[in-house]
């Protein structure tokens, strides 16, 4: 238990590389990199949880719970946002490629540039 | 005085916590896996905002409530929203296989 | 490179890959035993100096907040970028379908009255939820981030209604175009008013209130989530706009 969810970050990570060296459709293409981006926030909150930790909001200040880290949190939460704006700048660069190659294959892509 | 929390030990009880850990970490990582082998972008949109769904579930499980909304609205209503309007579009605009026929 | 062999190349690189991630990995303290001075910092700091409960918005808003002007930045050039890329082919476009005369009045898919009913009923609650989530960064699970994100589906079950051809006469890409500018400037104006009083970037510079998890406390905190919410509903609904409309367009222009 000590290891695994580093493990399953792991494996997130290299399905989604292995997605994006495969793939045969842009659209699916950029999916793979939104799993491949996900590995990271199971990493990140993997590493600020403590056993038994509560949520990092304080309701009774004078108890000085335990809490995970709020830090990697923050940093997940803009990580999502930032990924949605990313992942629709990639879509419309997409739809650009598809209009001016007729094609949303990207080795046909490829040969087409040549 | 502050880091002196550092040698805080995990209760020993916290076995069921751990069990709903472990499964949610597996789900996740097989819906991972359908996400990539599923090939076409129309029914792979529908398993993405499941896997957001189950990542959602499991961000909640590691105590970050407020990274689980940011999951559930992204993943399960922009996201899919975005691709689906991408796919209608990509669609509707004459590609190489319809000027072959 | 043919597919076999790319696949071949790629098993042996992510055969290394993964052989030097889990040997970094099993560096890292165990599951469940985090060490590390910065998550019992912050447990210890936030309430004395911003009286703040939410640790995490804390974190966002006030610890890192010039880190999270960049974030922002990120999403608004992410934005404008799509955009940008977009409107080329908008043009291209309307020169197909005859311009303007498509917006004006096109046949689009009738949407049916269920759904019309249900989108336009969770409108309103949807929205609520939002304005709540972005206005309360300082005491609860919530903040800029995910109210931004949870107030553009309100927009988008208009949409949904069937009623986005009413709303694009308000031309909404312009529209959340100016109110995304907004956002992401109030951010880095109230940043810069920390500079003028308190001599340092997005130093506190409001009264951080008297009760401790108030809704009025946190200083700047409730000010700042405010802009960024603000920031990332325009910057989703832009995005959406920009699909949504030219799918729209295509498919009037099919349709007559």
């Amino acid at each position: 238990m000590s290891l695994f969810p580093y493990l399953v970050a792991a494996w997130i990570a290299l399905v989604g590389l292995y997605g994006l060296v495969t793939s045969r459709h842009l659209v699916h293409q950029i999916l793979c990199l939104v799993v491949l981006q996900s590995s990271t926030y199971v990493l990140l909150l993997a590493v600020g949880f403590k056993t038994g930790g509560i949520a990092p909001y304080f309701s009774d200040v004078s108890g000085r719970p335990v809490t995970v880290d709020p830090v990697v949190q923050a940093l997940v939460l803009t990580d999502i946002v930032v990924e949605v704006a990313v992942t629709s700048l990639l879509l419309g660069l997409a739809v650009r490629a598809h209009r001016r190659f007729g094609s949303v294959d990207p080795e046909e892509l490829r040969q087409l540039r040549g | 005085m502050i880091l002196s929390d550092a040698t805080f030990r995990p209760p020993t009880t916290a076995w069921a916590g751990q069990l709903l850990e472990v499964v949610l970490l597996v789900l996740v990582a097989a819906a991972a896996t359908l996400v990539v082998l599923t090939r076409r972008p129309q029914r792979q949109v529908v398993v993405l905002s499941g896997y957001g769904l189950l990542l959602s579930l499991l961000f909640f499980a590691l105590q970050a409530p407020d990274v689980t909304l940011s999951e559930m609205t992204v993943g399960a209503v922009v996201l899919p929203l975005v691709v689906l309007l991408t796919i209608s579009k990509l669609k509707m605009q004459p590609g190489r296989e319809e000027e072959k026929k | 490179m043919r597919p076999e062999r790319r696949l071949l190349f790629f098993v042996a690189a992510a055969a290394g890959f993964a052989a030097f991630l889990v040997w970094g990995l099993t560096g890292l303290p165990a599951f469940g035993h985090y060490r590390g001075p910065y998550g019992y910092l912050i447990d210890r700091l936030t309430v004395h100096y911003t009286h703040a409960t939410g640790l995490v918005s804390a974190v966002n808003f006030f610890f890192r907040g010039f880190d999270t002007v960049g974030e922002e930045f990120i999403l608004f050039v992410a934005a404008t970028g799509l955009a940008t890329v977009m409107r080329g082919l908008r043009e291209e476009e309307n020169e197909v379908s005859g311009g303007e005369a498509v917006s004006a009045g096109v046949s689009v898919p009738r949407t049916s009255d269920g759904v019309r009913t249900l989108a336009l009923l969770l409108t309103g609650p949807t929205l609520l939820i939002g304005w709540w989530l972005t206005t309360h960064a300082q005491t609860d699970p919530s903040g800029g981030f995910q109210g931004g994100a949870v107030m553009a589906t309100a927009v988008v079950l208009i949409y949904l209604a069937g009623e986005y051809l009413k709303l694009r006469r308000a031309d909404p890409i312009v529209v959340t175009d100016s109110v995304e500018a907004v956002g992401a400037a109030g951010f880095a104006i109230v940043g810069l008013f920390g500079l003028v009083a308190g001599g340092t970037y997005l130093a506190e510079v409001l009264p951080l209130g008297k009760h401790i998890g108030a809704v009025n406390a946190g200083g700047t905190i409730p000010l700042i989530s405010l802009c960024v919410g603000v920031e990332v509903m325009a910057a989703f609904l832009l995005v959406v706009s920009e699909f949504l409309g030219q799918t729209l367009v295509l498919k009037g222009a099919l349709d007559s």
